[in-house]
């Protein structure tokens, strides 16, 4: 398909040439037939606003910044946190405590002082969306939660924005594009999120840190290419990459001609509640599992040092055992129904994990399963560390 | 016939670790029938409690989206793969 320019409408101002040290430092790009001037100075009036300045948005808005985009937009709400430099490479050990949006921007500046760079330091909401989205041409979704992928979709559907899309789960990435004209939307292919706490988080899930490098990366490079309008865009088209295998799919993609968002005859007309959309209540994903009884880690250590007879269940994996462990007997989650006999049901059992959401569907099912001596620690060991045995690493 | 079908890293867990799986089968339907046949912790993630396939798990025969063939009832010939493509959010997580 030809690709159309996807840039700057302003009723064309003219010509905006570029500096002498703007041809210096683009020169890579000017030297080639598929960039030259006329590319270069697309890119120069072209306005990006990149969500979230995380995994996916580090190397995203770094080589947007690089390449020359003359106006980038950043929005993000969060701090940096040592638990980011794992893979956020925009932010650097200095940084750990400071708004990442502050942050990104000294390093994005560093980078190219030629550009323009809007800071929202806010969340993105229902409410603001459509104001902050509407001056830019193209949206590149870096988050990191359904509610904020749906919210991005529909504004960008709405609005009639290029909706660039990269997501990950420990070592795989999708990558697509939506709303591009006659293209899919996010909804024509998920036209319902997962219900809470059934898919992991990168805290629970982990990640390889190079993933969002890769597929980040890749967001950029079809965000260039829409500007330059050169190249086969990945409209109708989801790109699957697996970096274990090192393998790259790709699955074809249709607008849904009954998508309530984009199709033919729409229902949605205006942002939702997206949280509530997406079943969550308050600001954590709480646990799909309700009403299980808790024992909270303080309780847990009286009745150790009374020397009550616990059974402690831990349902982590075993790897997160060689990280720190309470000496429980280990039982991954995923183990548990085949292995459910090595329980004995007489005993009382208190499961934990890391952060209580795993050991709480433990405790859901071997309930379900009879067993009625059985408590969850609230909290995990996160919570035991926090409040009992400092020692115990957090991670 | 036999199918490759691919497990996406969400649900391995659930399918004995395995990247894929190979069975017999003449449709999706069937296809998926044994699969979760074979495993099943992974009918839950895979279906809701009225028997539909969850409206965040699409599949594929090929790069084909089941909605727009036959769905459950697509053939699948020898050497077809089938792919469980779950919704997947993660980006910049803490």
């Amino acid at each position: 398909m030809a690709t159309k320019t996807i840039a700057s409408g302003a009723a064309d101002d003219g010509h905006i040439p570029l500096s002498k040290d703007e041809i210096l430092r683009y020169s890579r790009h000017l030297i080639m037939p598929e960039v030259g001037m006329e590319g270069q100075l697309k890119l120069k009036k072209a306005k990006v606003m990149c969500i979230g300045t995380g995994g996916l948005g580090a190397p995203l808005s770094l080589y947007l910044a690089a390449a020359g985009v003359g106006r980038i937009g950043l929005i993000d709400f969060d701090s940096v946190d040592v638990t980011n430099l794992q893979r956020q490479v925009l932010f650097g050990t200095g940084d750990v405590g400071r708004p990442k949006i502050e942050a990104a921007y000294s390093r994005l500046h560093d980078v190219n002082p030629e550009i323009q760079i809007d800071r929202f330091e806010e969340r993105l909401t229902s409410e603001n969306a459509l104001d902050i989205l509407k001056d830019y041409d193209i949206v590149v979704d870096g988050t990191d939660n359904f509610p904020t992928r749906y919210l991005v979709n529909d504004a960008c559907v709405l609005l009639g924005k290029t909706n660039v899309y990269g997501s990950i789960f420990r070592f795989e990435g999708q990558i697509t594009i939506f709303g591009y004209p006659g293209g899919p939307c996010y909804r024509c292919l998920y036209p319902e999120p997962p219900p809470p706490g059934l898919v992991p988080s990168c805290a629970e899930g982990g990640v390889l840190g190079v993933l969002p490098g890769i597929v980040g990366t890749i967001q950029a490079a079809e965000t260039l290419k829409l500007i330059l309008g050169k190249g086969e865009p990945l409209v109708g088209r989801l790109l699957l990459f697996d970096a274990l295998a090192m393998k790259f799919r790709e699955l074809k993609l249709r607008r849904n001609p009954e998508c309530p968002v984009c199709g033919d005859h729409r229902t949605l007309h205006k942002l939702i509640d997206y949280a509530q959309f997406c079943g969550i209540r308050g600001e954590e994903a709480p646990s799909t599992v309700t009403n299980i009884p808790e024992i909270t880690p303080r309780e847990l250590k009286a009745r150790l040092d009374r020397g009550d007879d616990l059974y402690i269940l831990d349902v982590r994996e075993p790897h997160e055992y060689q990280i720190c462990n309470l000496g429980g007997h280990l039982l991954p989650l995923g183990e548990l129904a085949q292995r459910v006999h090595e329980l004995d049901s007489s005993r009382e059992i208190v499961a934990h994990c890391r952060s209580g959401k795993r050991s709480a569907e433990a405790v859901d099912f071997l309930t379900k399963a009879g067993f009625r001596k059985i408590w969850n620690l609230k909290g995990g060991i996160l919570a035991w560390s926090d409040e009992v045995d400092p020692s115990v690493p957090k991670y | 016939m036999p199918v490759k079908v691919i497990i996406p890293t969400p649900l391995r867990a659930y399918a004995g670790k395995q990247e894929s799986v190979e069975l017999q089968a003449g449709t999706v339907g069937e296809a998926l029938t044994a699969l979760t046949g074979r495993f099943g912790e992974l009918r839950k993630h895979l279906y809701a409690d009225d028997g539909r396939l969850r409206s965040f798990v699409n599949v594929y025969v090929n790069d084909e989206d089941i909605r727009y063939l036959q769905k459950d009832q697509t053939q699948v010939r020898e050497g077809d793969t089938i792919s469980i493509v779950p919704s997947i959010a993660g980006g910049a997580s803490r």
